[in-house]
C-alpha cells in the first residue's frame, strides 16, 4: 500500500556540530549548536520552530530536556526512540505533522558527547534478561553473529567485509569534516585487532562526539528559503525485534519491507538512486542493507561491495561522506544519512560532490538490526 | 507450586531444579522463547510448560575478545533447540573459536554470577 505524502514536505536546512571531539560540551550543548546551525542554513530562528523531533542517549525524557534547553514551546513533539533509525523515522512523522497543520516548522535534532564523556558507547539500555548471563558485548556481538551467519550461508568473505571499510575511508579522505582520513587498506582491516569474531576493530564504526539537525517545512513554501529544497518523496519503517536473540533470520533485515514501501511511495526503484547513504555501524550492515533494499540479490552483497565497487569511481556511490565507519558516529548515526543525502542533492556536500544528484536514499538502522527506516529524497526535478 | 507465578518465574524455578522448561502454545502447538504470557506466533494465551530435550544445534556464534588478565576470550552464540526455539548461550568444554555453526550441542544448567542459566557443551557422538 502506498500513501499520499510524496513530495509534501521538504528539507530546507541542515546543520551539524561537535564532530570528532567536543571537549567541555555536554550532549545537549552539541544538540543546540546543531539546531542553530541548521536554522541558520534555513534562514530561520529557533522562535520559528513549533515542531520538535528529538531523542538522545541520555535521560528518560530527552525530547523534553531538549525543549527546555532550546527555550521553545513546540506544539508538536515526537520523541519516539527506535535507536539510530529514529531520525529517519522523524521524516515521516514530521511530514505528517506539517501536512496536517500540527506544526509549520519542524526541527529534527540530535547531539552526543560520547567520545569525550566516556570513550565508549553510551546506552541507557539494561542488558536483556535472557542474554545478560552470557555477557554479549553490546552491540558488536549481535552484528558479529549476523556476519558469521551471512558468511556461513552465502560464502561472504572476510575480505569483502573489509572492502566496505576501505570504501568508506576512501570517501572520507575527500571529506574535511570526516574524523578518520588516513589511508586504510584491506590488509589494515584484516590485520587489525579482532574484537568480536569475525569483526575487527576496523569493521566497527567510530566513537565520536557530534550532533546533527534538519529543518523541514511544507513543500508549498519550500522555495522561499536560501538553499535548494530537498523533498521527502517516500519514507517507511519496519520493526522486527529488539534483542538480537529474537531476530528470526540473521541474514535478512526488516529493511526489505521498509525499502519496498519507501520505493513504492516515491515511485522509483533502486536503479534510479544516484547516492546511497546507509547506517554502517559495522561493515556487515552495508552488505545486508544493499541486499535488503534491492541493490543486489540476497547473498550477493559481498561480491557487490568487493574491490572498490562502492568506493569513489565505483558502480554505486555508497556512504559518500565516509559513513559511521570513517566520518562520524556519535552513538546514533541515523540523522547523518539524511543530511549527507540532502547535501548531495543540494550540491553542497562537504566531501566528494557527485554530479547532478536528483535522487538519493537514506537508510537508518536502530537497535541491533531491529528497526529499519528508509527514506528517498529528491530534488525539485523529481516532483 | 508454580500457581500464581509469571512465566519468567516458572522458567527460573525450573532452572533451580536443574530443569529446562519451555513454554508451548496449546492453540498453535508452537514453542516460544523467551517466556511470555502469550504466544508470539498466533497470539493465543493458553500456554503450557514442557521439559526441553536439551538437544540443540549451533545457529551462529562469535568470540568476545577479552584481555587474558580480565578473563580471556569467551564464546557467545545462538543455539536452536530441537523444539524450534533459539536462545543465546555459550558453549563450554571447547575453545571459543572451536564453536562452529551447525555443530550439535547438549544443554546443561550451571551457575552464572549467582543464578542458574542454560549453557551447552558439544554433543556426544
Amino acid at each position: 500500500m502506498t500513501n499520499n505524502l510524496r513530495g509534501k514536505s521538504a528539507i530546507v536546512g541542515t546543520g551539524h556540530a561537535g564532530f570528532g571531539e567536543a571537549h567541555g560540551f555536554t550532549a545537549y550543548d552539541v544538540m543546540a549548536q546543531s539546531a542553530l546551525a541548521a536554522l541558520k542554513d534555513a534562514g530561520l530562528r529557533l522562535s520559528d520552530v513549533d515542531g520538535l523531533f528529538c531523542t538522545m542517549m541520555e535521560d528518560s525524557m530527552p525530547a523534553l530536556m531538549a525543549t527546555e534547553y532550546l527555550g521553545i514551546q513546540p506544539r508538536f513533539l515526537d520523541g519516539t526512540m527506535t535507536g539510530g533509525s529514529s531520525f529517519v523515522n522523524y521524516l515521516t512523522s514530521a511530514t505528517m505533522a506539517l501536512e496536517a497543520g500540527l506544526c509549520d516548522v519542524a526541527l529534527i535534532v540530535y547531539g552526543s558527547n560520547q567520545r569525550t564523556a566516556s570513550g565508549k558507547l553510551v546506552t541507557a539500555s539494561r542488558p536483556p534478561a535472557y542474554e545478560a548471563p552470557y555477557n554479549p558485548r553490546y552491540p558488536i556481538s549481535a552484528y558479529a553473529m549476523a556476519a558469521a551467519r551471512h558468511m556461513h550461508e552465502y560464502g561472504t568473505t572476510r575480505e569483502q567485509l573489509a572492502d566496505v571499510a576501505v570504501a568508506a575511508r576512501a570517501w572520507a579522505q575527500h571529506n574535511p569534516e570526516a574524523f578518520e582520513r588516513g589511508p586504510l587498506s584491506r590488509e589494515d582491516v584484516l590485520g587489525a585487532r579482532m574484537v568480536g569474531d569475525p569483526l575487527t576493530v576496523r569493521d566497527c564504526c567510530l566513537v565520536t562526539d557530534g550532533g546533527g539537525a534538519i529543518v523541514m517545512v511544507r513543500a508549498e513554501r519550500a522555495k522561499d528559503f536560501p538553499k535548494p529544497p530537498v523533498y521527502v518523496l517516500g519514507s517507511a519503517a519496519e520493526s522486527s525485534h529488539r534483542q538480537i536473540s529474537q531476530m528470526q533470520d540473521f541474514t535478512v533485515t526488516a529493511a526489505r519491507d521498509s525499502g519496498r514501501r519507501a520505493f513504492a511511495a516515491a515511485g522509483v526503484s533502486p536503479k534510479d538512486i544516484q547516492a546511497v547513504e546507509l547506517y554502517d555501524a559495522f561493515t556487515i550492515n552495508t552488505i545486508l542493507f544493499l541486499e535488503d533494499l534491492g541493490f543486489c540479490a540476497k547473498g550477493d552483497g559481498g561480491a557487490f561491495v568487493e574491490g572498490g565497487r562502492i568506493a569513489p569511481g565505483g558502480v554505486l556511490p555508497v556512504n559518500t561522506n565516509g559513513g559511521g565507519l570513517s566520518c562520524v558516529h556519535p552513538g546514533m548515526y541515523g540523522i547523518f544519512t539524511v543530511i549527507e543525502a540532502a547535501r548531495q542533492i543540494r550540491g553542497d556536500a562537504p566531501g566528494l560532490q557527485l554530479n547532478n544528484i536528483d535522487l538519493a536514499l537514506a537508510h537508518g538502522n536502530g537497535g541491533v538490526l531491529s528497526s529499519q527506516v528508509t527514506a528517498i529524497l529528491g530534488s525539485h526535478n523529481t516532483l | 507450586m508454580l500457581d500464581g507465578k509469571g512465566p519468567d518465574a516458572i522458567f527460573r524455578n525450573g532452572l533451580v531444579n536443574q530443569e529446562i522448561l519451555l513454554p508451548k502454545c496449546d492453540d498453535c502447538g508452537r514453542y516460544h522463547f523467551f517466556p511470555r504470557v502469550m504466544c508470539p506466533h498466533c497470539h493465543g494465551d493458553a500456554i503450557s510448560w514442557h521439559r526441553a530435550s536439551g538437544k540443540g544445534r549451533l545457529h551462529t556464534t562469535t568470540v568476545v575478545r577479552r584481555k587474558p588478565e580480565r578473563g580471556g576470550d569467551y564464546n557467545v552464540c545462538m543455539v536452536e533447540l530441537e523444539e524450534g526455539v533459539r536462545m543465546m548461550s555459550r558453549v563450554d568444554g571447547i575453545a571459543p573459536d572451536g564453536v562452529k555453526i551447525d555443530m550439535a550441542v547438549t544443554a546443561f544448567v550451571a551457575d552464572a554470577d549467582g543464578t542458574p542459566a542454560v549453557f551447552f557443551k558439544p554433543a556426544e557422538v
